[in-house]
């Protein structure tokens, strides 16, 4: 079992990734220079958080043209698994990868604090290992995560199973309260068709430790081993 | 010969940066308005290779492929000679 963490330009969550798979999950795990384009011996791919070109033109938007991503497109359409976290959606998003866009929050404000997010599927590589319902205290850290898609787009990840993170109270219930940034139906993440390439705004892995004021991430990067560690 | 690109977002999708900068103007005084969307807008140089025609194609596709998001911006493109 062997994950990559792809750097682009910009990225700053790359070593809090890195730390969590080397630490928490104890599998061995490299940086991925987004110029390479050799993806061959890994089982996952972490598209990190930060500010990938400088989020110039649209956050994501130039990532989407690194040569890296060609590459990321095919291992997700070999079935392996691509994780991307805030950035990292955003790019997923940019590239097709996943339907709809990041958008400036409702409020306007960067937000960076910690939010409760609802499982909504317990059916994907990346939530096997927690029940749905469970809410998770995890970070927020963007300016652009107001996720919108038309109807039909909405009307398909909810017939399909695929939002995967809901922003909700802390008890559970998703209200618009809770919702930090205007995201439609309060989506926090959305996996594809295949259910093998997640996207979600907060940050799983600044959640893995009590010190940093919350493990809760742990068990979506746990998820992910128990599904690799089951297919090998 | 140059191509200029404007981008906005769709009608329907939310822009908060407009908001706040009608909600901006309103403050200093200027009245009557209903609505501001902000949008984008680019200058390309074009060294004069290409027809009129080839230039606007070529053009169109950097604005849908790259310069805007089909989901949430429509873009305008216009040649100068």
């Amino acid at each position: 079992m062997k994950f990559g963490v792809i750097v682009f330009p910009g990225s700053n969550c790359d070593h809090d990734a890195y730390h969590v798979i080397s630490k928490h999950v104890g599998q061995p795990v490299d940086f991925i220079w987004h110029r390479d384009t050799d993806l061959s011996t890994y089982d996952a791919v972490i598209l990190p958080g930060g500010f990938s070109y400088g989020d110039y033109l649209r956050a994501g938007a130039l990532a989407r043209f690194s040569p890296v991503m060609n590459s990321v497109k095919k291992f997700a359409e070999s079935g392996r698994f691509v994780l991307g976290i805030c950035n990292g959606f955003q790019i997923l998003c940019e590239a097709g990868l996943l339907p709809g866009a990041l958008i400036r929050n409702r409020d306007l404000h960067f937000i960076c604090e910690h939010i409760h997010v609802r499982v909504e599927t317990s059916d994907t590589p990346f939530t096997n290992e927690l029940k749905s319902g469970t809410v998770l205290r995890i970070p927020i850290a963007h300016a652009e995560g107001n996720y919108i898609c038309d109807d039909n787009t909405l009307a398909e990840l909810q017939r399909e199973n695929r939002i995967v993170f809901r922003y909700c109270e802390k008890d559970g219930t998703v209200t618009g309260a809770a919702n930090p940034n205007g995201s439609r139906d309060n989506i926090a993440g959305i996996c594809n068709r295949e259910r093998n390439v997640l996207g979600l705004m907060p940050h799983p892995e600044r959640a893995c430790e009590d010190l940093l004021g919350s493990s809760d991430g742990r068990d979506i990067f746990r998820s992910l081993a128990a599904t690799l560690a089951a297919a090998v | 010969m140059k191509a200029k690109v404007y981008v906005n977002l769709k009608s329907g999708v939310l822009d908060p940066q407009g908001k706040a900068i009608q909600h901006s103007v309103e403050l200093l005084g200027f009245s009557g308005i209903s609505d501001v969307r902000q949008g984008k807008y680019f200058e390309i140089s074009l060294d004069g290779s290409l027809d009129n025609q080839k230039a606007r194609e070529s053009v169109e596709k950097m604005a849908r492929e790259v310069l805007s998001n089909p989901i949430i911006e429509d873009y305008r493109v216009e040649i100068e000679a």
